[in-house]
């Protein structure tokens, strides 16, 4: 084991503790809390409730509160997380969660405010609010704004529906949305769930919107095209004018999927060239925390033409300078989530927004382009660059190289963990051949130092992929559990602990 | 791998064996192997009515789903039901793990199908 | 500035080995006619304690230190320390999405035990790793409904949260599915004789809340009974999660929608909650959502994993369950942590706590003049509905001064009921608070 793992820099292996399931070592009697005694009679519940009582609480758990510290404790020992190394995923945007976000959070005013509180009772909050709302848009160079998506898949939904409400406003009855081959996931998963037709749309051989074929299909019936911009491969769409002007000729909207703003923030702003709708992910571009896969938050920006049909309720300024929600939209798609969206990131959000300044966004995002570059120049020799365009704030490798000695991208990732790294984003986009991506994204909290580990890390496995593939073929070797026997945990899937 | 000369093969990598007016369906040896390690096959319920090249169910491997396309047009007749609970039986003979059983609205169809040395023809051109 | 951890010398080194010779070139690829070449108007570069001071200034103008008798899809609960000391952990904290499964054990465990407690909670099978919230769950369940069935239309009581109708009608809009509403009895419960009338061999679904927004327990046997008679499927929703400790688990249901916002997630202003879809096993391929699986590695060593991942976005696309990518995980953790805590005894006893304590503020209410607490004759848990000769308004205006939060005024959902609020008392709110609203409502 030691020979194989040599050439690791980052890591040693260490200790770390077991534990089993919180059911395995529950016992009847053990308990973790103690309620306040009641200070009003206590109700008989079956005399209260009758048939709808409950007897028995099953297999919930019944431990102390020390088993419950050492439980979390010992399985958090087990997960990477940014604080430990950097995540090279591409357009996740995986940076530093600042602590004093966490703080601003928790202040009793904030945390314990009930999301109906009349608005002359929460002042402080729908300042907030306002206040990143302004923030936003400024970002964005749009006219208005939404923050109640709670996710970017719901402010993709969100926005499309914007597009759909606005033509049907307009009394046109536009069936199709294209969608590039390049994009993400939820794109088309969410043009379907707004009522759309899909249409895929080509990129040329530089991994771009072909402008031609975009052309070609823009028809009256295409309500819009939902663009990544820099696309999925990291690079700026160089005709994003261009494509504007097709969609807008024939009245078309152009969505953007904001995943990848970190590589425009106080650099470019989509609403001058030419977007009319977009989402943004406050837990990627605005360090609000991962948390294990989520919470997260999808605002929603749009222009004048769309703001009439923005989910209800908005934030507005009375005459005396006070702050009031409206539901008074006529033509609002209505809400879509209950209250006013994850209000506990966009409080992370705006301390992100205000620790920086327009000084500290702006080398934010030079930083973030500077060392997605740095890689880029670092290993295009060792790993094939499939699209030469260049790369803003992540770059995308292909395993081109590495699979003329049967090692595919996803081998390379497992091998990368015992080189003390996450891996990379795998296989996506999907117009990088054989499904072969390597898609890397270092962001701007990444000091040189760990860069070079990387890179270093990366070489090795170059290396190691003509010298001896079979130690990343059964990689990782180095953690906690090996690969897992995916194919059997799908056939027969086991979702829950039983007795 | 021996591909059975009396079955016919479509492009998508499913297999027919037809006998009258009655057809036997499942995917090739080599759509198994690009699939990987199956974990679920979706088929349609008896009764159901199939057309020609269009979906009829899907196969699904841990990290990708493939639609299956119906060689020929007619009505169900019968569902392996075996497969629900051991999908594994398509990677270990997938020209013996049939899917569906057909009565065919229109036999002649069956004569547009690739026969075993086409099919084998074709997948080695596709590498 | 102080998150970024390069020197002007690292950036000349990187600079230099890029081969450019200043960042601009690498921006060169936006046209210039989009650069921007002045300062975002956004508020200036502060340091930490103004950051600090201007929140702490926020917060002030809220109602900190305030008795909360409002509910309606959020509760206060008490909020157990060791929660926060645990998900403040940097690794649980910053983590990824765990589809490395090999260096995420930590998250897919603890998401385990979640999953497996929702299921002990709710009488279900099998529950996902979490959904925004229960507003968007319901969306989820109907759509997830109609695919079960292949039918195309949803009736949905009113007594379910208004918030959560409005985003059902936002979300389905363009589904082709219609929605039919069914009233209320004197009871509080939905009118079962109206909603049996309503369920067709065309209905997909019936959708009830349970305990429902006037906090009233539905019968969910005899609805479950009328949606399955006709074929459709029952989707059942739990606003307040805590009484899933005294009251029987929905286990009829076809679905179970909740939000696990009262184990432990702040009120915080309407989010991030912690909504969860459960079900029964056939279903489980039809599910939104996340799930993880139990898994054995190649040494056979028991771990967890991303499971049916084919029914989500990253690889059915526009066939996918669902469109949902990040979810609520951090919060799922909130809740597995308050749920081990309270646990088996716990869960009940504070569930009999909050019955007491309504039940204590439903008969100081009623015992005023110009009150009367609506809705008896059956059960309710830890909500009722109070209509007042006063307007709920001026009533609320009175416990301004004495740090009081009053319930919700129903007028503009329920303008038949007139001047009736919502009011909701949990384990938080003591008895002096209580007999002090109770007698606000007369002037």
């Amino acid at each position: 084991m030691s020979d194989i793992n040599k050439n690791v820099k980052k890591v040693r292996p260490h200790i770390n503790q077991n534990e089993g399931l919180i059911f395995e070592k529950s016992s009847t009697g053990k308990r973790g809390y103690k309620l306040a005694p009641l200070d009003v009679p206590a109700v008989d519940s079956a005399a209260a409730l009758g048939a709808a009582e409950r007897k028995d609480l099953g297999h919930m758990p019944a431990v102390s509160e020390f088993e419950i510290i050492r439980h979390f404790t010992r399985l958090s020992t087990w997960n990477y997380a940014i604080d430990l190394g950097m995540y090279p995923l591409g357009s996740c945007t995986m940076k530093y969660n600042a602590r004093v976000n966490e703080l601003v959070a928790r202040l009793e005013g904030l945390a314990e405010a009930h999301p109906h509180l009349p608005p002359a009772q929460a002042q402080g909050a729908l300042r907030i609010l306002k206040v990143l709302s302004d923030a936003l848009i400024e970002i964005c160079g749009m006219d208005a704004i939404t923050l109640q998506p709670a996710a970017g898949a719901h402010g993709e939904m969100t926005g499309v529906m914007l597009i759909r409400a606005y033509f049907q406003a307009e009394g046109e009855n536009r069936k199709k949305i294209l969608v590039p081959d390049s994009a993400h996931g939820t794109n088309p998963a969410t043009a379907v769930i707004c009522g759309f037709e899909v249409e895929n749309l080509k990129s040329n051989p530089q991994g771009n919107v072909d402008t031609a074929a975009l052309a070609a299909q823009m028809t009256g019936d295409v309500a819009g095209l939902m663009v990544t911009n820099p696309n999925t491969l990291g690079v700026f769409e160089p005709e994003i004018h261009k494509i504007a002007e097709i969609l807008h000729a024939k009245g078309g909207m152009l969505y953007m999927d904001g995943a990848n703003m970190n590589a425009l923030v106080g650099k470019a702003r989509p609403g001058d060239f030419g977007v009319d709708v977009m989402h943004l992910n406050l837990h990627k571009t605005f360090s609000t925390p991962h948390g294990g896969g989520g919470p997260g938050s999808g605002p929603v920006a749009c222009k004048k033409a769309l703001e009439p049909f923005l989910p209800t309720p908005v934030v507005v300024t009375k005459a005396d300078g006070t702050l009031d929600v409206s539901f008074n939209r006529p033509q609002s798609i209505g809400r879509v989530k209950a209250f006013y969206g994850n209000f506990g990131m966009h409080i992370r959000a705006l301390a992100y927004i205000m620790a920086n300044g327009p000084d500290g966004l702006r080398m934010t995002t030079e930083d973030a382009v500077m060392n997605a570059n740095y890689i880029r120049k670092k290993l295009e020799d060792v790993y094939e660059v499939p699209f030469s365009a260049p790369s803003m704030h992540e770059v995308v490798f292909s395993h081109k190289k590495q699979a003329e000695h049967g090692v595919k991208t996803g081998d390379i990732a497992k091998r990368l963990m015992d080189y003390g790294f996450h891996p990379y984003t795998t296989a996506f986009p999907l117009i990088v051949p054989d499904h072969g991506a390597i898609m890397i994204e270092p962001t701007e909290s990444e000091p040189k130092e760990e860069l070079d580990l990387f890179i270093d890390a990366m070489r090795c496995i170059a290396r190691e992929a003509e010298e001896d593939a079979s130690i990343i073929l059964n990689a990782p070797h180095s953690t906690r559990v090996d690969r897992f026997d995916e194919a059997s945990a799908n056939r027969k899937p086991v979702l829950r602990w039983k007795p | 791998m021996a591909y059975p000369a009396n079955y016919r093969y479509t492009k998508d990598h499913e297999w027919i064996n037809v006998e009258g007016d009655a057809g036997t369906v499942g995917i090739t040896h080599h759509a198994q192997e690009s699939l990987g390690d199956i974990v679920f096959v979706e088929l349609p319920k008896v009764g159901a009515v199939v057309e020609a090249h269009k979906q009829f169910g899907t196969v699904e491997s841990v990290k990708a789903v493939s639609e299956l396309y119906s060689p020929v047009s007619g009505t169900v007749t019968a569902v392996n039901e075996e497969l629900a609970s051991a999908p594994e039986k398509v990677n270990a003979d997938a020209h013996a793990a049939w899917m569906i059983k057909l009565k065919l609205s229109n036999p002649s169809e069956a004569n547009e199908l690739m026969s075993a040395e086409d099919y084998e023809k074709y997948i080695n051109e596709e590498k | 500035m102080r998150y970024l951890p390069k020197s002007p010398d690292d950036r000349i080194a990187m600079l230099g080995e890029i081969g450019v010779k200043s960042i601009d070139e690498l921006f060169s690829s936006i046209p210039a006619e989009y650069r921007i070449t002045r300062d975002l108007n956004v508020p200036r570069q502060m340091a930490e304690s103004e950051i600090i001071d201007w929140f702490r200034a926020r917060a002030g103008e809220m109602t900190a230190g305030h008795a909360i008798m409002l509910g309606a899809g959020a509760y206060q609960h008490y909020r157990p320390v060791i929660i926060d000391s645990l998900i403040s952990r940097g690794e649980f904290l910053t983590s990824y999405t765990p589809y490395q499964a090999e260096i995420a054990q930590g998250t897919l465990q603890s998401i385990f035990e979640f999953q497996t407690m929702i299921c002990e909670l709710t009488g279900m099978d099998v529950a996902n790793a979490s959904l925004y919230d229960a507003s968007t769950g319901v969306a989820e369940g109907v759509l997830m409904a109609a695919r079960l069935t292949g039918r195309m239309e949803a009736v949905v009581a009113r007594t379910v949260n208004p918030q959560f109708r409005q985003v059902l009608a936002t979300t389905i809009k363009h589904q082709n599915l219609p929605v039919k509403e069914t009233g209320y009895g004197d009871n509080g419960r939905v009118d079962v004789s109206a909603l049996e009338a309503a369920v067709t061999d065309k209905t997909a679904c019936v959708v009830i809340q349970s305990p429902n927004f006037f906090g009233t327990i539905e019968d969910v046997a005899a609805v479950a009974g009328l949606a399955h008679k006709k074929g459709a499927l029952l989707v059942v929703v739990v606003s307040e999660a805590v009484s899933l400790g005294i009251v029987k688990p929905p286990v009829e249901a076809d679905i179970v929608v909740m939000d696990a916002q009262s184990f432990g997630v702040p009120l915080g202003f309407g989010g991030p909650y912690c909504g969860v879809l459960a079900t029964k096993e056939k279903n489980v391929r039809q599910m939104p959502g996340r799930l993880i699986g139990q898994a054995y590695d190649k040494s056979g060593r028991r771990g967890f994993v991303l499971a049916l991942s084919t029914r989500e976005q990253h690889i059915r696309r526009d066939k996918a369950t669902s469109n949902i990518c990040t979810n609520q995980g951090l919060m799922a953790l909130v809740a597995t942590i308050y749920m081990c805590i309270y646990g088996r005894e716990g869960m009940r006893e504070l569930a009999q706590q909050n019955l007491s304590k309504a039940d204590f503020a439903a008969k100081q209410f009623a015992a005023q003049t110009g009150a009367k607490v609506l809705f008896g004759g059956a059960p309710r848990f830890n909500e009722f509905v109070v209509q007042t000769k006063d307007s709920p308004s001026s009533i609320n205006e009175r416990l301004r001064g004495k740090k009081i939060v009053g319930g919700l005024p129903l007028t503009e959902h329920y303008p038949e009921l007139g001047n009736a609020a919502l009011w909701c008392c949990t384990e938080t709110v003591s008895k002096e608070n209580i007999e002090t609203a109770a007698k606000a409502v007369n002037a």
